[in-house]
């Protein structure tokens, strides 16, 4: 798998590592989890019938946020779900991620994929969800087959199926996979999908805590969530909120990409700064200038790169500087990329991916993304970027899903911070970037 | 319509799933079939529909909905490459660019000996490796230079 991989070094994923540390590409399987701590946390909920409630209370005290991009806290959405309900409750757990510059469900999976399980366990534990399933990204196929294996293993073991551990806790765990559909990463567009249908979010509420899949209450998290709890019920809420700050607590896996000389899974304390990060990940590739970074995948506005370099890694702080941390997938570009182009190519992901069910997402990413087509392409018109903003307007809060929204923010945030490369190539019919006077400017 | 081993392999997908909720295991009946097949023709849809007992309609629905799903004949290979901004600004363009003039097709085209299929593809949520590129659906390769897109390419049956 992935042998171009460059191989690991001890700490690679960052001193503060606790869902990535001590992986070595190879020490994926139940025997090396169990000889590194795994499913203590488990046992130990088992051994000391601590009571579900319980469980729930120090998931809030640990502050831990939804990891998909959403931040909402993952123990409040635990505690949703009803208590007295005759019939099955669902445990689904998100690893569609498709969200571009989003990469770290892929390596828990592949590197520590006993980690998702152990989450699911405590978290049907606390939830009293009898069934569960993993929805994998149709495109990492290799790990979707792991997760199928290491399933197996904790089956055998007893960790998984009726009566775990002799417990009277009875839990099933399944893995699904997709097939190449972006919005099937929203949690009721997912539901829909695992429900064999096309992959259109619904319409809420309701939640999926009242009416899930098959209509059942639910509870949908991130890959990158659950794989936290194990750490959070052995160590204690307080402990991780004490690694990362007050309403934001914990580690989180940073995958950056784009112009670095390493680019990878960094997982850090919360609050971090955005320059100690990139300065792991070797800083910007040949030593050029940084110019911006999307700090949460390509949904989350971008931030112009001296703003960037001043700013925390945490939900609060990147929020402040105008942006989301969303996934933690941050794209960095440095001095000498058009942002034109950078726009068009997102836009047109958006056009792509639209599931074509509200109006305003269906015809207005198709509206966006030829009107920045046509800046890209020379044949921009005087008043096309308050046409963008315009449309991108019409976009936001009026579609089901959040989609709409993550297809307009990228519109207005490169706009917003790099007008005059806009209106340059509206104007001259050509790029400003790469040529002799934008290279003089950047000297 | 499909082998033995193929319906043994939706039989397992279905058995997932609640006994009452079938149509659950649809994608990776389509899947399965498409496996065999080479690509999804209404009647193979038609068939899966049938074997999971929802309308054909429903089963049309999701073989058109979902960006994988090959409604028309592919090569032998199929090779999607991801050109969204994280890959992008790693070399993709460039990377598909070789591509195209090795192979001699666009996007969307097979070469004329019916060996290899080009397609752009959307993020497979692997930017880290970038440039990145799938080969017939189940296999991603990594660090796709042109220098590493020549070695593939030779060793590629």
């Amino acid at each position: 798998m992935n042998s171009a991989h460059p191989p690991f070094d001890p700490g690679i994923f960052g001193p503060d590592a606790i869902i990535l540390k001590g992986l070595t590409g190879l020490n994926w399987r139940l025997k090396d989890y169990e000889a590194r701590g795994g499913y203590q946390a488990l046992k130990k909920i088992l051994a000391d019938r601590i009571a579900p409630d319980a469980v729930i209370a120090e998931v809030k005290k640990s502050a831990l946020r939804g990891r998909g991009g959403a931040g909402f806290p993952a123990g409040l959405k635990w505690s949703f779900m009803p208590r007295q309900y005759a019939g099955p409750k669902y445990l689904v757990c998100n690893s569609d991620e498709g969200e571009p510059g989003t990469f770290k469900d892929r390596d828990i999976l592949r590197y520590n994929p006993h980690t998702v399980i152990e989450g699911m366990l405590i978290a049907a534990y606390a939830t009293g969800a009898t069934a569960g399933y993993n929805y994998i990204h149709g495109e990492i196929w290799e790990i979707y087959e792991r997760f199928e294996e290491a399933i197996a293993e904790a089956r055998a073991a007893g960790y998984l199926g009726r009566n775990v551990l002799g417990s009277g806790l009875s839990f099933e765990l399944y893995a699904h996979h997709g097939w190449g559909a972006y919005i099937c990463g929203e949690e009721t567009g997912l539901l829909e999908s695992m429900e064999g249908k096309k992959g259109q979010p619904r319409f809420k509420p309701p939640f999926p805590a009242s009416y899930g899949l098959y209509g059942r209450p639910t509870t949908v998290n991130n890959t990158e969530t659950f794989a936290a709890v194990p750490w959070i019920i052995a160590n204690g809420g307080q402990a991780y909120l004490e690694l990362g700050r007050p309403n934001n607590g914990g580690t989180k896996i940073f995958s950056i990409s784009g112009h670095v000389e390493r680019p990878g899974n960094y997982e850090l304390r919360l609050g971090t700064p955005f320059a100690k990060l990139l300065e792991m990940a070797g800083g910007v590739r040949g030593g050029r200038k940084l110019k911006a970074v999307i700090p949460g995948g390509s949904s989350a506005p971008v931030v112009p790169g001296e703003m960037m370099l001043a700013t925390d890694l945490d939900y609060d702080s990147v929020a402040k500087a105008g942006s989301m941390l969303g996934s933690g997938a941050v794209i960095v570009i440095d001095e000498t990329t058009c942002m034109v182009r950078a726009l068009e190519r997102l836009s047109y992901f958006y056009y792509e991916e639209s599931c074509g069910q509200c109006t305003p997402c269906r015809e207005g990413t198709g509206w966006m993304y030829r009107i920045v087509h046509r800046i890209e392409t020379g044949k921009g018109r005087q008043g096309d970027l308050d046409l963008l903003y315009d449309v991108a307007d019409n976009i936001m809060g009026r579609t089901i899903c959040a989609l709409g929204d993550a297809a307009a923010l990228p519109v207005r945030s490169f706009v917003a911070h790099f007008r005059d490369e806009f209106q340059y190539h509206i104007e001259h019919g050509r790029c400003q970037v790469g040529s002799p006077a934008a290279r003089e400017m950047a000297a | 319509m499909l082998s033995k081993e193929s319906l043994q392999k939706i039989d397992a997908a279905t058995a997932k799933y609640p006994p009452d909720q079938k149509q659950s295991a649809v994608m990776a009946a389509l899947v399965v079939a498409q496996e065999e097949k080479g690509h999804l023709s209404t009647e193979v849809i038609e068939f899966v529909a049938g074997y999971l007992g929802m309308p054909p309609v429903a089963a049309y629905e999701v073989a058109t909905f979902y960006g994988m799903y090959d409604l028309k004949p592919v090569g032998r290979h199929k090779l999607c490459i991801c050109t969204n901004l994280p890959c992008a600004l790693a070399g993709a363009n460039e990377a598909a660019e070789h591509l195209k003039r090795k192979l001699g097709i666009g996007f969307n085209e097979t070469t004329a000996d019916g060996r290899i299929t080009l397609k752009e593809a959307e993020c497979f949520g692997a930017c880290g490796d970038a440039p990145v590129m799938l080969v017939n659906n189940k296999k991603m390769v990594s660090f796709m230079t042109p220098e590493a897109i020549d070695k593939f390419l030779a060793e590629l049956k």
